[in-house]
């Protein structure tokens, strides 16, 4: 066996067996560093499939970021999760198995991986890869394409990034419009309940 | 003071060469794996770390939420002022070629109004989460 198709398997399964954990722990503070795991393990196996750009983004964003504001809005709210009845149980059950029946009907469409004559690798993303030495004089393409060909993309997604800090501001940082204040108004407000 | 002291001197130690890892991940976008987003949420785990370790106030001190909210809306504004200025120059929004460094320039500058705005409303997210919430009191740790 290709020794890289180990790798795969290696990592899928232990995604899986995070995934598992993720399910069955109560402790949300345990849950929380699991899914910083889940985001770490993706981020090697996609380094194994040589999207490295996406790997770093995985890392930094899924288990650095989001690990720690998780754990922000778990301090907000509580350390355990109340054990789900059954009967709740079912309807999301069958939701999964539909789901997951649906994605391996859909999986022999899929082109295999590394595949030349795969839509990404055909059509637009071929003529990147030949025109961005010329045109753009940048050896990393997925940079090329991210900034340059995909500009207007780009500059959504950081007006996407824009706006969810502004949404956030106007949820949550009313009361820390000086330095200090939201800490210092949730207190007070606490002190006076 | 004292209780954290192995983590406050790691930490102290790891925090610049954090946001050094940040502008090289930026500025080697060019010619390795990265760019804008991933340096930008490199640089807010440096403040995000600096945080948990000397406490939101300190943190507050030492990068200002005012100054969070300029930097993300001048990240923005950046972006969207090349393709103006593309515009102005004759060119089409966002078409590089214009501008007086070529395609190059342009990436430079608009990857840098992407870290702007990642790394700041990264930070930003975090200031308004972690000042909702309590302090960790010691025996939680």
């Amino acid at each position: 066996m290709d020794p890289l198709q180990i790798l795969d398997i290696a990592f899928l399964g232990m995604l899986l067996a995070v995934a598992f954990a993720i399910v069955r722990i109560n402790s949300l503070f345990a849950v929380v560093m699991l899914t910083g795991v889940y985001s770490l393990l993706s981020a090697a196996w996609f380094v194994v499939l040589d999207a490295v750009d996406v790997a770093f983004t995985e890392a930094a964003v899924g288990a650095g970021i989001s690990t720690v504001l998780m754990l922000g809005a778990m301090l907000l709210t509580a350390r355990e999760a109340k054990p789900p009845k059954f009967r709740q149980q079912i309807g999301p059950l069958f939701a999964a198995i539909a789901t997951g029946a649906l994605l391996f009907y859909a999986l022999p469409d899929m082109p295999a991986y590394g595949s030349a004559d795969s839509p990404a690798n055909s059509y637009v993303g071929a003529e990147y890869l030949e025109r961005t030495s010329e045109e753009i004089h940048m050896p990393n393409v997925v940079t090329a394409v991210l900034a340059s060909y995909r500009g207007y993309d780009t500059l959504g997604e950081t007006v996407v990034i824009f706006t969810a800090g502004v949404a956030v501001l106007l949820l949550l940082g009313a009361s820390g419009a000086g330095a200090g204040g939201g800490v210092s108004a949730t207190r007070k407000r606490e002190e006076d309940e | 003071m004292n209780a954290h002291l192995v983590l406050k001197t790691v930490s102290k130690a790891l925090i610049p060469l954090i946001a050094l890892f940040a502008l090289y991940v930026q500025f080697h976008g060019d010619f390795g794996p990265g760019g804008g987003f991933q340096a930008g949420v490199i640089m807010a785990a440096a403040v995000i770390l600096y945080a948990l370790v000397y406490g939101l106030q300190e943190a507050k001190r030492a990068v200002p939420p005012i100054v969070v909210r300029l930097g993300a809306s001048l990240g923005a504004l950046l972006f969207a002022g090349v393709g103006v200025v593309t515009l102005f120059l004759g060119g089409d929004f966002l078409d590089y070629d214009v501008l007086p460094g070529g395609q190059h320039a342009g990436i430079i500058a608009v990857e840098l109004g992407v870290l702007l705005t990642v790394a700041c409303v990264m930070v930003i997210i975090f200031y308004a989460f972690s000042g909702r919430a309590r302090d960790i009191s010691d025996e939680e740790w």
